[in-house]
């Protein structure tokens, strides 16, 4: 499915986007070093005595994704489709009836199976026509390669290891190289890798030294060198290999070799001219290829109950045709029964056993009433999934304007989840926020300074540091001194590239206000907000030259420092550092990180100062990075550079070693101060929120930062009310107090409250009880989850308890999370006693997992790349948008497929069950009711187009009503249309529907009424009805009566349904009558000749099919009208309302005021006030705040802002002034 | 970029956006209250015309299988009599409204079995002689017989043809008077004039082209001499042939036997005493099966049958008792939501 929606894309995506990242970060500790590879460059032998020359085969760089060739199609596509049970099923039904002598035609099941497989044999081969397509297209496409000193054209499949290619600019990498030589002098190269992970930030390649001078094909044709690395393993960001280089007849040197120099296959070249690189892994073998994995299924809890109700109808089968077998042979006690003397048998006949007899009878049975499963079910299913997500993706208003993006479906078969969710757990950075850092203040010291501020795009002016903590605004000359190294400090410890061109996608911003010649690009958008905000105070970072990087300072001076080193940033130590030689000599190391990494590490500086401010800040929402620096002496800087060194050449244990070798350089710095960055919460997440809690929702934040910011964000965006009590279950609390001693604590203190929610149930959330939310972090969690060592006491029972805790807390926050424990919570909670359906959202890689793990995983198409959306079952591109995709879409999936199961089961219920009780009727000898026309058609013409529009049509309630009024989602949680009351309902309605057909055909034709009196055909005077007539009859009255029950269902008629369904009745009348019109001469049967038309041409079968229907519809609509008149549902009122009110509901009326006391009306008014007022308000007016002092003792939210009075405008006199307000 | 961007952009039509103009209609009471009080009062009107219409039909039926010592067939049932004849009487005391409608009828008579509903060979009934030499094998065991000889009609259905023949007296003065019936288009129009077709005739006689085969089983004549009295209602064409080959869907069937629309008794049986004479052949008894003859006549809706009128008046009454009790529920709920 994911490659057929891919059509839709452009090529190269196609294709990428098979492949999936690995969890990065979740598999540390797998690598190993299983061998290595030697590559010659150049296929030309080292220099003799050196090294024995063994030559390796490898495998051409030909890219295959198809899964079939033309050959092996048919069968490898039959086997996999006859794998699906439901298949196999009607497979050996088709056998059955092939084989031994049974009652229909092996047509009747063979020619809808036939459909079925071809239907999906098509898809899947033209799937497959379009990957061979796309893998020919990159196969064949050309590249330069060196061969004897000259650049030749080769196809890319043709590519070996070992040879040297030529990249240009904006060429795609055709497989995995080693970056030998960059028309750049300093031997770097840029590089996106868009397609690959979506990141279109340019990342930086190092060339190997020793061969960045080799600029031509010339040149390298004189290089002898061997590559030495490990074997292709699908960590992208993983590589450890080793170059030697024999320049003269010495010994070679050896450079080590790092992800910097590995140039990815499907990556672009992008800012340099050209390249030359050595092709290490090709083809199959390529890092892009090694991380093609297809994703497991997930399937989706009506699935599930679909199963359960097959398992069910397949006894049902079994029991009928046991019943028949047996109640066949006591009938035939009596011989004369058993063989009549006008029905002889044949000697073969007698003398088989009776077992066998029993058994063929049996199966023949199963032929006759395997109808009962529907095989045309799975298409219908799967066709109402596949159509009804473009649904998804053509809705407009979850297209986004600014990027330009649209919803991507990568699963279609999860849509009737989205109906069913009922955890949300959600990401905060990028999700909840908008990632959209801007760097607010620093704190020197305890000084704090703002930056230039934006306000409509203008620059305020004076705003440099202000000082809001110390009275006099100047600090001293040696305040002074470490006020600017802190700004150099941030423009130095980065990893910030400039772009010199103006459209870059991604993170942009002019470094020169107007100008708007060049752009900060990073992987961080953190570190372009501190390096934009150091430039509104003056500093400002120009370009990274020769290894110099080059500020601007306040007095408009150029500085150059010689970057030495950098220690990038990884999740595990949260810092990064850079080592620079200013122009002065002198050595400094800049080191920059979170708080709780950097604190531990600092040996002097104003440490509680600092530590308040970003306390304080944190408390505010912000992101905090704090800064520190040391001076190294020359020999400090040595044997840190040796230290560095060992580490990076090392084969095995990189990153250990690596890891070691930062833990001992990164000490003993000395504070300068912290950062604050603001991450603005995304529009109407807070809305979004609310929607979701009133929906019936348990919404979790997993976050792995810190808990203030954390918390502050939760308020902002209303996962946690005033009112809300929080409770704690932090390392803080269980450093006081035993884990154990905690956990029983707040148990008692939910369990409490829960008794008086059952008192009050119905207020919801409405009501005046406390709610709780609860706050937990990464350290408590993992030791709750870690089984203990006495554990047969305890080990279970803190999950427990902690379940129970969460499943009466309103919101949950867990922050300090790593990735791999957002997916355990998830599991955690999946696997707790009532299985919930559970949502994950994120936009980050490190969102995956959890994405993964949960039964909806939802990516955000957002500025920390595509892995998210790219893993994710349907991707979206801001967290409002989950409102609709979960109250609208999944509302509408989940009624829709709901409906799509019952009426399947119901149909073929009524279409087989006269067939068994006709068998008491034909002495049990399996005689068909109906033609065998009818018995193959009846599934996959006659009825099934109205049942699949409907299920793409149907909306019972309008969208804007779903959309205000969240709380009908309830309505369907849990499953509530397929449960089994439901499903037996349906059933027996089934089963009455078909009594009715039967006994009421039955009746008439017994009295011998169905003679016409010749009235209609002048030449037919008197005729009696055969038993075709009655089958036809019989099947005519059902076909109507289905249709009409779901015409009944129907709440939605556009002109398709009405189409449709009466489109089908027509549709069989036309069929019958043509069918029994000709005498058919390929058949060597004419039983339905004339049947259909002379039933018409009679009086009383119109009579009695009128009434049958009526009679057969009648006790629904009966029980329809009179549960929405006693027990209405939600959804009922609203619909009755809906109706009253014309359709314009949504426009006039608040809609709680319908199901819920009066006393939440006011707070929906107010609710939507407030959104108004919120969205009437331009962001940027925010900075204004910092103008003036307030107190940070409560947690508040953003949004507070925008309610202050000052800028709330015309838009908010509207509404009275709630409690929320009044701060 | 632009033009990516705008291509990326859904299609803004009301199909995409699910907002296609829709009629909503809700199953509410105040559609199905008026909505059942209409169809009670139709079908209560039509279930009291079918009512009176099937009470004006007439209906006479008399067994005749003999089961019994004293009924005049009993001495028939003995299977080693052969051409044995006998006769019921009844009598009528008012007149029996033409056209009057002669039935004989079976119960416990499966022809909906299903080999046997089978066997029988359509291409060799559509008049096909190459089917003659060889029939199909679902006709197996009434194939070939003994001397390999195809059968024709070959087949379990037609073999078991019912032969019983009839003759219906009028006896006025105790002089019986024949009543004259009539065999013509009895069965199924098309089945007469297209489905089933005779061989065509070798040298101007149908039985030439029977050259070859052999009767069926029971039958007592070959299917070219069904008729004697009339040369074209013989083969395949043969009237009661026909019917017989149209299966019954339930072990209880009548088929037609005759249509009495000739000479004095075209607008009717006057009242009086008749007596049928019946050529007993076809044994039921060891199955457990009974004959029986029917008369009766017809009216617009057919034959005889009150099932339906009771069923069009029950369901009326019903749609009415309902219409009435939703009227109670939804004035109740109207009341509840009101206060």
């Amino acid at each position: 499915m994911i490659s057929f929606l891919s059509l839709y894309y452009p090529l190269p995506r196609s294709l990428f986007s098979q492949y999936t990242l690995p969890l990065s970060l979740a598999c540390t500790g797998e690598e190993s070093w299983v061998d290595s590879r030697t590559v010659y460059i150049g296929h030309k032998e080292p220099p003799p005595g050196t090294e024995a020359y063994i030559p390796q085969r490898f495998p051409d760089n030909r890219i295959v994704s198809s899964k079939y060739t033309f050959w092996n199609f048919i069968p490898k596509n039959l086997f996999e489709q006859f794998r699906r049970i439901a298949n196999f099923y009607f497979l050996i039904i088709f056998l059955v009836q092939l084989i031994i002598d049974t009652p229909t035609s092996p047509m009747t099941s063979g020619l809808p199976l036939f459909f079925v497989i071809t239907v999906t044999a098509i898809k899947q081969g033209y799937e497959d026509w379009i990957s061979h397509k796309a893998d020919n297209a990159i196969n064949q496409c050309p590249v330069h390669a060196i061969q004897h000193g000259k650049v030749i054209r080769k196809q890319s499949q043709k590519l070996r290891v070992g040879d040297i290619v030529q990249v240009k600019e904006n060429e795609t990498f055709p497989c995995d190289l080693i970056l030998l030589s960059s028309s750049r002098e300093d031997g770097t190269c840029f590089v996106t890798t868009a397609s690959l992970d979506g990141e279109s930030s340019h990342k930086t390649y190092y060339a190997v030294q020793d061969t960045n001078a080799f600029n031509t094909a010339e040149e390298f044709d004189t290089l002898h060198s061997t590559i030495e690395c490990e074997q292709p393993q699908p960590d992208l960001y993983k590589y450890v290999g080793r170059i030697n280089i024999y320049l003269d007849r010495d010994e070679p040197i050896a450079r080590p070799l790092g992800s910097e120099n590995l140039l990815l296959r499907g990556a672009t070249l992008k800012n340099t001219e050209f390249i030359y690189a050595v092709a290490i892994y090709t083809g199959m073998e390529s890092k892009m290829a090694l991380n093609y994995q297809s994703k497991s299924q997930k399937r989706s809890a009506v699935e599930k109950s679909m199963n359960a109700y097959l398992i069910v109808y397949l006894c049902i089968l079994i029991s009928k045709a046991l019943i028949n077998t047996v109640l066949k042979y006591v009938w035939q006690a009596d011989t004369n029964r058993d063989e009549p003397w006008y029905n002889q048998k044949t000697e073969n006949e007698r003398q088989r056993h009776v077992l066998i007899r029993a058994f063929t009878d049996f199966l023949a049975y199963m032929v006759l009433f395997n109808y009962i499963i529907p095989v045309s079910m799975y298409v219908t299913v799967e066709m109402q999934k596949f159509l009804g997500s473009y649904f998804i993706q053509w809705d407009d208003d979850m297209f986004d304007e600014e990027i330009g993006e649209r919803p991507l479906v990568n699963t279609s078969d999860l849509n009737e989840e989205l109906g069913q969710v009922e955890y949300v757990f959600t990401d905060k950075t990028g999700t909840l926020t908008e990632n959209n850092m801007e760097l607010k203040e620093c704190c020197v010291d305890g000084h704090v300074y703002v930056p230039h501020a934006i306000c409509n795009g203008q620059v305020l002016p004076g705003a440099v540091g202000m000082d809001m903590d110390m009275i006099d605004s100047s600090p001293g000359v040696d305040g002074k001194e470490r006020e600017e190294l802190f700004f150099r400090a941030l423009c130095l410890c980065h990893t910030v590239q400039v772009k010199e061109e103006e459209t870059v996608d991604g993170i942009k911003r002019g470094i020169h206000q107007g100008k708007c010649t060049s752009s900060y690009i990073s992987s961080s958008p953190d570190e372009v907000a501190l390096v934009e905000g150091m430039q509104r105070l003056g500093f400002t970072y120009l370009r990274l030259k020769d290894s110099h990087m080059e500020i601007l300072n306040r007095e408009d001076e150029m500085e150059r420092f010689e970057l030495l080193e950098v220690l990038n940033f990884d999740s595990v130590r949260r810092r990064m550092s850079v080592i620079v030689r200013s122009s002065t000599g002198e050595h400094y190391m800049f080191c920059k990180g979170a708080d709780s990494s950097i604190f531990p590490r600092v040996v002097s500086g104003k440490v509680e100062q600092v530590r308040a401010r970003v306390e304080h800040n944190a408390v505010e929402g912000l992101r905090t990075l704090c800064v520190a620096y040391k001076k190294l002496s020359h020999v400090e800087y040595e044997d840190v550079c040796r230290l560095l060194n060992c580490a990076k050449l090392a084969l095995q244990d990189r990153d250990k070693k690596l890891a070691e070798a930062y833990d001992v350089i990164e000490k003993d710095f000395i504070l300068l101060g912290a950062t604050a960055v603001e991450d603005r919460l995304q529009d109407k997440a807070a809305d979004t929120i609310e929607s979701l809690h009133k929906a019936g929702m348990k919404v979790w934040v997993l976050t792995g930062d810190k808990m203030e910011t954390a918390a502050a964000t939760c308020y902002a965006s209303k996962l946690f009310h005033r009112s809300t009590q929080i409770l704690e279950l932090t390392t803080k609390r269980t450093e006081e107090q035993s884990l154990h001693d905690v956990l029983f604590d707040l148990s008692r203190t939910v369990l409490r409250q829960h008794g008086s929610m059952t008192r009050d149930t119905f207020s919801g959330f409405s009501g005046d009880f406390q709610d709780y939310g609860l706050i937990i972090d990464g350290a408590t969690l993992s030791a709750i989850l870690k089984p203990t060592q006495e554990g047969t006491r305890n080990g279970g029972n803190y999950k427990e308890i902690f379940l129970e805790i969460c499943r009466n807390c309103s919101a949950v926050l867990c922050c300090r999370m790593a990735p791999l424990q957002k997916a355990q919570i998830v599991k955690m909670i999946k696997a707790s006693k009532e299985h919930p359906i559970t949502l994950a959202i994120g936009d980050g890689a490190n969102d995956v997992s959890m994405i993964l793990e949960a039964h909806v995983g939802i990516g955000i198409m957002g500025k920390e790349g595509r892995q998210a959306a790219r893993n994710s079952d349907y991707a979206i591109t801001k967290f409002k948008h989950l409102k609709k995709m979960l109250l609208v879409h999944g509302h509408y999936y989940y009624v829709r497929i709901a409906e799509l199961v019952q009426y399947f089961f119901y149909k073929n219920v009524c279409f087989i069950f006269p067939q068994f009780l006709y068998q008491f009727f034909c002495g049990f000898s399996q005689q068909p009711l109906y033609d065998t026309a009818y018995l193959t058609l009846y599934n996959i013409s006659f009825t099934s187009l109205p049942i699949l529009l409907y299920s793409l049509m149907e909306q019972h309630i309008n969208m804007d009503i779903l959309k205000r009024d969240p709380s009908l989602y309830r309505d369907i949680a849990k499953n509530s249309h397929l449960r089994w009351p439901t499903f037996i309902y349906w059933t027996f309605l089934g089963l009455f529907d078909a009594m009715v057909f039967f006994f009421g055909a039955f009746f008439l034709f017994d009295n011998a009424t169905f003679t016409s009196n010749g009235q209609l055909m002048a030449t037919n005077t008197q005729m009696m009805f055969g038993n075709w007539t009655f089958g036809t009859l019989v099947f005519t009255v059902l076909v109507f009566t289905v249709t009409l029950k779901l015409a009944l269902d129907t709440h939605y008629w556009t002109w398709i349904n009405h189409f449709v369904i009466w489109g089908s009745l027509l549709f069989y009348v036309i069929f019958s009558l043509l069918w029994g019109g000709i005498i058919w001469p390929f058949l060597n049967y004419q039983r339905m000749y004339y049947v259909f038309m002379q039933m018409l041409s009679s009086g009383p079968a119109w009579l009695s099919i009128i009434l049958l229907i009526i009679v057969s519809l009648l006790p629904d609509v009966l029980k329809k009208v009179l549960c929405r008149a006693l027990w209405p549902t939600t959804t009922e009122k609203i619909q009755n309302a809906d109706k009253l009110y014309k359709g314009h509901l949504s426009e006039f009326t608040p809609l709680s005021s319908l199901h819920a006391p009066p006393a939440r009306k006011h707070e929906e008014s107010q609710n939507s006030a407030h959104r108004r007022s919120d969205s009437s308000l331009p962001k940027k007016l925010m900075c204004t705040y910092w103008g003036g002092r307030r107190d940070y003792c409560t947690f508040s939210s953003f949004l507070q802002i925008g309610e202050n009075p000052r800028f709330s405008g015309a838009a908010y006199a509207y509404s009275a002034p709630g409690p929320e307000t009044s701060v | 970029m632009k033009k990516e961007e705008s291509s990326e952009r859904p299609d803004n039509t009301a199909f995409t956006q699910q907002r296609l103009p829709a009629w909503q209609p809700i199953l509410s009471a105040g559609i199905v209250i008026p909505g059942f009080l209409i169809i009670g009062l139709a079908f209560i009107g039509i279930g009291i015309a079918l009512f009176l219409t099937s009470q004006t039909i007439q209906v006479l039926e008399r067994d005749y299988t003999g089961y019994e010592q004293d009924s005049p067939c009993f001495s028939c049932t003995s299977s080693s009599t052969k051409n044995c004849t006998c006769e019921i009487t009844f009598s009528l005391d008012k007149p029996f409204t033409g056209p009057v409608f002669f039935y004989y009828g079976l119960t416990n008579y499966f022809q909906s079995f299903r080999k046997y509903g089978v066997s029988k060979d359509d291409n060799q009934l559509s008049g096909d002689t190459t089917y003659f030499k060889s029939p199909q094998d679902q006709c197996f065991p009434y194939q070939y017989d003994s001397n390999k000889k195809p059968i024709v009609p070959c087949g379990a259905l037609p073999n078991s043809m019912f032969n019983d023949t009839f003759e219906l007296f009028h006896v006025v003065n105790k002089t019986k008077k024949r009543v004259p019936l009539d065999g013509k288009g009895i069965s199924w129009w098309t089945d007469y004039n297209i489905k089933y077709r005779n061989p065509s005739p070798v040298n101007g006689s149908l039985a030439n082209a029977f050259e070859g085969t052999v009767k069926p089983i029971n039958w007592p004549k070959p299917a070219y001499e069904l008729d004697p009295t009339d040369p074209n209602n013989n083969g395949f064409m043969n009237q009661d042939f026909l019917v017989w080959m149209r299966r019954a869907a339930l072990p209880q069937f009548r088929k037609l036997y005759r249509r009495i629309t000739e000479g004095d008794y075209a607008a009717g049986l006057p009242a009086g005493d008749y007596s049928v004479t019946i050529h007993y052949n076809y044994p039921v008894l060891n199955f457990d099966g009974r004959k029986k003859v029917v008369f009766s006549n017809v009216s617009w809706m057919g034959g005889k049958n009150e099932f339906l009128g009771i069923a069009y008046l029950v369901v009326g009454s019903l749609c009415l008792v309902m219409s009435v009790v939703m009227l109670v529920v939804y004035a109740k709920f109207k009341f509840k939501e009101d206060s």
